[in-house]
């Protein structure tokens, strides 16, 4: 009994831990600093998998965190990282939007996922069911990050970061989605990373740059 | 000899008794094999025009004669389902006397359209000529299969290759822009109507979702859907037939047309829409109401005086007949629209009268109005002239076409012994009888409605008085008028059978009465049977109103006969020859005589209010002087510039969403995830 009360802290703790990582990368302003803040919330989600694994004596979802290790915290962003590099883009920074406006969007997204969770959480049965709130934020924010960024790689990051995420609602909610749809899902991300990668050179060999603001010139009048 | 034609007849009604449907269907598919017939000699016109078309004309005698042999008998429904279409969806297939008898129509206008186009359409003019085979003869199959469709889903899928057809044969001359701005306006205006229909036949179905028309006939429908019903059939029937205010494809779809097009658009495919009207609101609603036939008899009548008035300043001959077209799809209307008012009222002896004068005003119109169009067309190829003002005196060059438009123009005008009379006399009688209507209001403004028809019928004459004599009568007003050659005998034949049928019917209009009796039979239960003997018609009693084609017929040409030799005897070699109306001056030439402007320009003062002119006068320095006059339906401006500007001002709008920016984009899906998930919550 003490002990799964031990692990539920702990859990708690590594959603905290992710919602700041969420919120750092909101504010964060270089794309290399954006790669290793989302490497180091693969490796939070690694835990708590790990985490949830063994509470639970469930063990494909040790699979699925050793999954979650090889792809999100080392493939990943060792692609990315090789891939900024080779577009010389690890320096890039960008203008955002107002850092304090954005931050209290950010807030007022927060309250309102874990508005969102109370029903479901009062509903689920997981050791990690209080967690939900945060991994909906965790969502939300993402995105709004993917909103407020102007650079394609920093879009992408975005993406990956709420997928992260999707995984954690989904571990905290129901212990995981089954095995076959994780291992699609993560072939996917792979697949799609590469596939932007690609989508990266062509817009820079177009545009001379990554930032997305050029494809405005799309638009048909 | 006649007794043998007799035995050889009544042979051949036993052998078909029973099996028309399936002849019928024969026929059909034996006019897509044609149409695609062509393809093995694509660009000859010989094989296609000389061989193709005039078989397709015998095929619409086949469906005349078998539509004739059906109405005789007097044999019920005859059903059949087609293994073809959807899985779990077939075609059903029904002929029923209402059909039957615009099957017949279709058979006899056809008939005399297909003859004249084989001798009209020449190598190196618009499309070639194997795809205008195959869009002709797949229009007159679907305009068939459109009156033999027993279920939502034939129906529409007919009714749409009939309008896509159409649409093809319109723009045959496609390089030439204000062609394909008129096709597309047709397109356009065709589809509006298609999806009426559809949604008609979704209330129609009351909750059933069986499409077949058997079904349709037992859901019961409140009033208020049977009235929607009823006005989207309104809507869509309304496009197809030239309805006002939907009536503005009309002058711009058939000026552009081939002539043959023309004639067989105005004469057989509006009837389609009278056609689907007829099933929708007295076979498929199994109630009606007054107000219904209120609002077709003023839209009718609107539409009448509408398309007189129009047509009276056209200058374009064939913008004239279209609006001539309108008038008489208005006088049709007219008469449905009496028919359920009667119908509602519970008498249904006048009800028949009204249908009755709306059928055979329908069989009347295909063929004088598709003459006309025909003439139109023999006139453009011997002249390459459309405008009235540069024709004239093409009696002298072209007799067979000019006597066989005169034909057509009278029967137009409403003047006895021609058939158009018959009808608008039919529909006259029927507006006698409405004063024993109970409702106060009705009986106090339906005579205006008479009074109207009367003015519409006037004006009709005013027109075809101002077709026939710019076109054929007085001075050429271009010099190589002289030179225009008449219509080869292909035409002539076909010109020949139309008005062959102009005057049979208004001789012998028990013909065109007993044909129309099982219509009004089946719909309203009751028919205008016509007096026993074969030399009156008398539709209510003999007391009230009769009439008698033979008898005028034979008083006519006994006084035309004895003028004739009365002359010949008085006169003989004192006659000369001089030019018309030149009133003892000597020096007339063409532009003294009155124009087609000229004549319309009472009509243009008169009914000002209707039009939007724009005037240009010549100053009074001017070398070259030019009169010229622009006009312009007040609706297009009033009703159709304001909905095309609605719809682009709406897409303009919806393209603001569309801003080319990703973090616009990505602003968008996530409000709509956070509205889904305040939705959940």
């Amino acid at each position: 009994m003490h002990h799964s009360e031990l692990i539920a802290q702990l859990l708690k703790v590594i959603a905290a831990g992710l919602l700041l990582i969420s919120f750092a990368m909101l504010a964060s302003r270089r794309t290399q600093q954006l790669i290793t803040l989302f490497a180091w919330q693969g490796a939070m989600l690694f835990v708590s998998t790990c985490l949830v694994a063994y509470s639970s004596g469930l063990t494909e979802m040790y699979y699925s965190a050793g999954l979650t290790l090889l792809l999100k915290v080392i493939a990943l962003p060792w692609i990315l990282h090789r891939l900024i590099h080779r577009l010389g883009a690890q320096w890039d920074s960008e203008q955002l939007v107002n850092v304090p406006t954005t931050m209290m969007a950010g807030l007022a997204l927060v309250i309102f996922a874990f508005g969102l969770a109370q029903p479901i959480t009062s509903m689920a049965t997981t050791i990690t069911r209080h967690t939900l709130g945060i991994a909906l934020a965790v969502i939300l924010l993402a995105f709004l990050m993917m909103i407020t960024r102007r650079k394609a790689v920093t879009q992408v990051i975005g993406f990956l970061a709420m997928e992260n995420g999707l995984f954690f609602a989904a571990t905290s909610a129901t212990y995981g989605m089954p095995m076959v749809i994780e291992l699609g899902i993560a072939l996917d991300l792979l697949v799609g990373v590469f596939i932007l990668g690609i989508f990266f050179f062509q817009i820079r060999e177009q545009f001379d740059s990554l930032d997305l603001s050029n494809l405005e010139s799309l638009k048909e009048d | 000899m006649v007794l043998s034609a007799y035995h050889w007849i009544s042979a051949l009604a036993e052998a078909l008794a029973g099996h028309e449907l399936r002849f019928m269907l024969c026929i059909v598919a034996a006019w897509m094999i044609l149409g695609l017939a062509g393809f093995l000699r694509p660009h000859s016109i010989r094989f296609v025009a000389h061989l193709l078309f005039p078989a397709g004309g015998v095929l619409c005698l086949g469906v005349a004669v078998l539509a004739g042999l059906y109405l005789g008998s007097g044999r019920g429904p005859q059903t059949a389902i087609l293994p073809l279409g959807l899985p779990d969806l077939p075609f059903h297939i029904r002929l029923d006397v209402l059909s039957g008898f615009f099957l017949l129509l279709l058979g006899v206008a056809g008939a005399g359209i297909s003859t004249f186009a084989a001798g009209y359409f020449r190598s190196g003019e618009g499309t070639a000529p194997a795809l205008l085979g195959l869009h002709y003869h797949l229009f007159l199959a679907s305009m068939a299969l459109v009156m033999l469709a027993d279920d939502a889903y034939m129906f529409m899928v007919a009714w749409e290759t009939m309008a896509l057809t159409s649409y093809f044969l319109v723009t045959s001359h496609h390089r030439i822009p204000e062609i394909r701005r008129a096709g597309f306006l047709y397109l356009l205006m065709a589809h509006v109507g298609a999806v009426c229909i559809l949604l008609c036949f979704g209330v129609l179905q009351g909750g059933s979702w069986q499409f077949t028309f058997d079904a349709m006939r037992g859901a019961p429908l409140a009033p208020v859907w049977a009235t929607t019903a009823f006005l989207l059939a309104l809507l869509g029937f309304g496009a197809k037939a030239g309805l006002v205010p939907m009536h503005v494809w009309l002058p711009e779809a058939h000026p552009a047309a081939p002539s043959p097009v023309s004639a067989m658009m105005s004469g057989i495919m509006l009837k389609t829409a009278i056609y689907g009207l007829l099933r929708v609101s007295f076979d498929l609603l199994n109630v009606r109401f007054w107000q219904w036939g209120a609002l077709l008899l003023g839209l009718g009548l609107f539409s009448a005086l509408f398309g007189a008035i129009f047509a009276a300043v056209q200058t374009d001959m064939k913008r004239l007949l279209a609006y001539s077209s309108i008038e008489n799809v208005g006088l049709i209307f007219t008469g449905i629209g009496l028919a359920v008012l009667f119908q509602t009222n519970n008498m249904p002896l006048f009800a028949a009268l009204a249908l009755t004068a709306a059928l055979v005003h329908s069989l009347n119109h295909s063929l004088f109005k598709s003459l006309l169009f025909l003439t139109t067309g023999s006139v453009l190829h011997a002249t390459r002239q459309r405008s009235l003002g540069k024709l004239g005196g093409l009696i002298r060059p072209m007799p067979w076409v000019a006597s066989l438009a005169l034909v057509g123009t009278l029967s137009i005008a409403g003047l006895p012994p021609f058939n158009g009379f018959i009808s608008e006399w039919l529909l006259l009688q029927s507006f006698l009888f409405t004063p024993q209507l109970p409702h106060a209001f009705l009986n106090m403004l339906i005579p205006l409605g008479a009074a109207a028809l009367a003015l519409t019928a006037a004006l009709a004459a005013y027109v075809m008085v101002k077709f026939y004599g710019v076109i054929f009568l007085g001075q050429p007003r271009e010099g190589s008028l002289e030179s225009a050659h008449d219509a080869n005998w292909l035409e002539r034949l076909g010109l020949g059978w139309l008005a062959f049928g102009c005057i049979l019917i208004g001789a012998v209009p028990q013909l065109a009465l007993n044909a129309v009796a099982p219509v009004t039979g089946k719909l309203l239960g009751d028919s205008v049977r016509p007096s026993s003997t074969v030399w009156w018609i008398a539709p209510i009693a003999q007391q009230q109103a009769s009439y008698s084609g033979l008898i005028l017929l034979a008083g006519i040409v006994a006084v035309v006969a004895a003028t004739f030799v009365f002359v010949r005897l008085l006169a003989h070699g004192r006659m000369r020859r001089t030019a018309p109306w030149d009133c003892g001056y000597p020096w007339q030439n063409s532009r003294m005589q009155d124009t087609a402007e000229g004549f319309g320009q009472p009509i243009r003062h008169m009914f000002g209010a209707f039009f939007r002119m724009e005037r240009h006068l010549p100053s009074a320095a001017d070398t070259a002087p030019r009169y010229r006059v622009y006009i312009e339906d007040r609706l297009w401006r009033g009703i159709y510039l304001p909905i095309a500007r609605g719809v682009q001002g709406l897409a303009d709008a919806i393209g603001v969403l569309q801003r080319g920016r990703l973090a616009v984009y990505l602003l968008y899906s996530f409000l709509t995830l956070l509205g889904l998930l305040v939705f959940v919550l």
